[in-house]
């Protein structure tokens, strides 16, 4: 037996006596054909795994508004922003100076209390465990805050402090604060 | 039939293929089913349409997908989440108008793909399977389009969707219990659609298996062919690839360009517009129409003064395509060796056409007099014409084999092409 | 060549079978010179935002446009400043607030354009049982499109032929399937002032808001147009590649 004889027929005269092997099948035209063909499918497939993230309206999603008036110090109020808890906490003087304290501590992840707060008074954070995303406890004056007076992960064990840094525990990197604004005095804007 | 020595593909003899086929024989399947699989040397381009449809049942599949991400199967929500994949989902018009387009190119293609069974004789001996087959697939195809039209909840979603389903009712006793457990409910409501989004999901899956069974039985007998003869010899016959792995990709090309003409230029030709109003229960629309792919039958449904003949008719319109192989009692396949019958086929594509016409005009009048015509016609075409002709007409002399007509007769020409599938 | 004249009589074939498919019932609009028709069509932005201000200034009186947000005005050219300032203008229903009551603040670039009445039957009792439709589709769910949309603002006849009875409190309209319409002529020259100094005729602004309708229900139009020459250039050059491929594989095969 010689060869497979498609290529015989498939081939033109010259070339086929050139490379007996059949490897000629795989000349310019053939890959040209497929990589155009294979570059037109991955676009396509490009498009529709595109229309999984998020969508136009997703995006534009209108920002929260939060009313700061009704909390009092020591208080702590939780909101949906985009889906997820944001932690508002109205802290007290010596929740401050805690925080302020701690910036010399030695921190997993370091980053000074005033570099997370616009107003001292008021931190904010989103509510979801730098772990695997449960949302921590020390929202409601029953929970337990952990250790160092903030939050405390029930998920895996994770200690925050009072200023949403991670202290001990599995979670890498301190609670995210989200991007907002001031509207007035008492009015905050998440987003 | 000719049998053919099989050469393994050189990938056959990779280490790793080997270990693999040893174990799960796929790439044995691949070779033998694909690559090597004869195919008659003298296919013409109406032998695209069958992985035409292949290519289209992938396509819907992929783009509901992507669709039913996005969408919501209730009343209260469909139309608007329908409107939020076309206004904001990222691509999200492009998979719609792919998705809502190809519903059309499928049933195209099909259709020409059926046609080209009836005038090639394709469902004869020993293909009977192969055409049941292709029937199911049909009717599967059919309900999976019904009720996909229903999820974009326009007013021809629900008016459609009523107007089919009390079809039901024409039967006696039984009907109107039928028509209640087919809504889960007393009229086309949230549950209807909640069932005909979990159904329209789940039927093209029931169609790629019917479709795998459909290629299983096709490859027993291998394809039929313009002459309709059975293959003789080795000459008869060239391997799939490349042959009609060239030809059915530039085949699917320019049926793309036709596709895409329609998704980007024309995207709502196909469609209704009455169907980019949201449901109303309370208003039917002055004119409901199916989709025109469904016009012919609806055309006999019409065509029947009495609600139960009606719906019989129309159900007995499909139902006598599956004794067709018997019906037709011609022994030459082929329409080009039976000129009595090829005429007879043209005037039954008419006859489809205008039945797809009257299908669409207000039943009453002229359009409703051609549709009854046609529909005398259509049943008529396969309970009289066809089995009369077995008897009556004189078939042309068939070639002795399907290398004869093109290599000009006899082994020397077969020699001078190359010996295609023949042992060198 | 059998098979190929074959295959265009199929395709021709279909192709009558759903020209019929689409016969639509009623008078057919008169086709407009649109800048936005065509393979390569896109819309005329000045006319886009001449046709809002009669929209907003005339239509949306009655007419709600629930698929359409502030933020998709930016696609008829306006900046994110300017929708943020126009949705300002609105007042739209949120909540419930703390004490669980629903209330009502300045819209905002992610809200729907408000309705002008709360429900249907709200609309219904304010115009006389006549029920104004939602706008955002007109151009996609009327047979004929913005064409239509532009042949009924401009089709109002005060005589209506002789002959022809009209209802109490309805109009004769040359477009409007039975030809008798609750809505009243909605457009009179100068009803609008245009920003850009443009005569406010009567066509000038049927045609100016048909083209911001035939945008509201086809946002995407451009997007798809391009998306659409690319993707059939790109498709020639593959088919040009496949046949020669095809004609190469086949040479040496007689069939």
């Amino acid at each position: 037996m010689a060869q497979p004889d498609s290529t015989t027929t498939a081939m033109g005269e010259g070339e086929g006596r050139k490379h007996p092997d059949g490897t000629t099948r795989r000349d310019f035209l053939y890959l040209a054909s497929a990589a155009f063909a294979g570059t037109g499918a991955a676009l396509t497939g490009w498009a529709f795994i595109h229309s999984m993230n998020p969508a136009a309206d997703v995006l534009a999603l209108a920002s929260t508004e939060v009313n700061l008036q009704p909390i009092a110090p020591g208080q702590a109020i939780t909101v949906t922003w985009r889906g997820k808890p944001v932690f508002v906490r109205h802290r007290t003087a010596e929740e401050i100076a805690k925080a302020k304290a701690d910036d010399s501590a030695a921190l997993p992840d370091p980053q000074p209390d005033s570099r997370r707060v616009q107003r001292e008074q008021w931190l904010v954070l989103l509510g979801v465990c730098t772990h695997l995303g449960c949302v921590p406890l020390g929202q409601k004056p029953a929970d337990s805050k952990g250790d160092y007076g903030g939050w405390f992960c029930p998920c895996h064990g994770s200690h925050y402090d009072t200023s949403g840094r991670i202290r001990r525990g599995p979670a890498p990197r301190n609670l995210e604060v989200p991007t907002y604004s001031f509207v007035n005095d008492s009015n905050i804007r998440i987003g | 039939m000719a049998k053919y020595d099989y050469v393994p593909s050189p990938f056959m003899a990779n280490s790793i293929v080997k270990w693999v086929d040893h174990r799960l024989p796929i790439f044995s399947m691949i070779d033998t089913q694909l690559i090597k699989y004869p195919a008659p040397r003298n296919l013409n381009y109406f032998w695209n349409f069958g992985s035409l449809a292949g290519v289209m049942l992938v396509i819907m599949i992929l783009s509901g997908i992507f669709l039913a991400m996005n969408y919501n199967p209730s009343t209260a929500g469909a139309f608007d989440s329908v409107e939020r994949i076309m206004r904001d989902v990222n691509y999200g018009w492009l998979i719609r108008y792919i998705h809502m387009n190809g519903a059309s190119m499928f049933f195209i293609v099909v259709y020409i793909h059926m046609f080209r069974g009836l005038y090639y004789g394709s469902y004869k001996y020993p293909r009977e399977i192969l055409w049941w087959l292709g029937l199911l697939i049909f009717l599967a195809m059919m309900a999976t389009a019904f009720m996909g039209y229903v999820l974009p909840w326009g007013q021809m979603s629900f008016w459609g969707a009523t107007v089919i389903t009390n079809l039901f009712s024409a039967f006696p006793i039984v009907g109107e219990s039928i028509v209640l457990w087919l809504w889960g409910g007393f009229s086309v409501d949230n549950p209807t659609l909640n069932r005909f989004f979990a159904l329209h999901y789940l039927l093209p899956f029931v169609i790629a298996g019917l479709v795998l069974l459909h290629l299983w039985a096709l490859h027993v007998h291998g394809s039929n062919n313009p002459l309709g003869i059975d293959a003789k010899g080795p000459q008869d016959k060239i391997p799939f690839h490349p042959y009609y792995t060239a030809k059915d990709a530039f085949g699917l090309a320019v049926f793309l360009i036709f596709y895409g003409y329609f998704v980007f230029f024309s995207p709502y030709t196909l469609g209704h517009p009455d169907n980019w109003i949201p449901a109303n229960p309370l208003v039917t629309p002055p004119h409901i129409v199916p989709e025109w792919y469904f016009l012919p039958f609806y055309a006999i449904l019409r065509a029947v003064p009495d609600k139960l003949g009606g719906v019989l008719l129309m159900f007995g319109s499909i139902a006598i395509l599956f004794l067709l192989p018997w019906l037709d009692t011609s022994r030459v396949r082929s329409a080009r060796f039976r000129p009595v019958y090829k005429v007879f086929f043209w005037l039954f594509v008419v006859c489809c056409l205008a039945l797809g016409w009257a299908g669409a005009m207000p039943a009453e009048g002229v359009p409703l007099f051609v549709g009854q015509v046609a529909t005398i016609w259509y049943f008529a075409h396969f309970l009289v014409i066809l089995p009369l002709l077995g008897w009556f007409e004189r078939p042309l002399p068939l070639p002795a084999s399907i290398a004869e007509p093109i290599l000009g007769g006899g082994r020397a020409g077969v020699m001078a092409a190359g010996k295609p599938m023949e042992k060198a | 060549m059998r098979t190929a004249k074959l295959l265009i009589a199929s395709v021709l074939a279909l192709g009558l079978g759903m020209g019929a498919a689409s016969a639509a019932v009623g008078p057919k609009a008169p086709v407009q010179e649109w800048p936005h028709t065509g393979f390569f069509g896109t819309f005329d932005r000045a006319a886009l935002q001449r046709g809002y201000q009669v929209y907003k200034e005339v239509c949306a009186a009655c007419h709600a446009m629930k698929q359409i947000r502030f933020r998709n005005l930016e696609g008829i050219g306006l900046s994110a400043a300017e929708v943020a300032a126009l949705a300002k203008e609105y007042e739209t229903t949120d909540g419930p607030n703390d004490e669980g009551e629903m209330f009502k603040r300045p819209a905002r670039a992610a809200d729907r354009f408000p309705s002008p009445f709360p429900n249907e039957l709200a609309a219904r009792a304010a115009n006389g049982g006549a029920y104004p439709l939602d706008l955002s589709l007109i151009a996609k769910n009327r047979a004929g499109g913005e064409n239509y949309v532009y042949a009924l603002l401009t089709g109002y006849r005060d005589n209506p032929p002789p002959g022809f009875v009209l209802g109490d409190g309805m109009y004769y309209n040359d477009w409007f399937a039975g030809h008798q319409i609750a809505m009243g002529p909605p457009l009179m020259a100068d009803r609008v002032t245009y920003a850009d100094g443009t005569p406010a005729t009567v066509e000038r602004m049927a045609k100016d808001v048909s083209t911001f309708l035939a945008w509201a229900a086809s946002p995407h139009l451009e997007a798809r147009n391009s998306l659409g020459v690319k993707v059939m250039l790109f498709l020639f050059i593959l088919t040009g590649l496949l046949y020669a491929t095809k004609r190469k594989v086949w040479r040496n095969i007689k069939h």
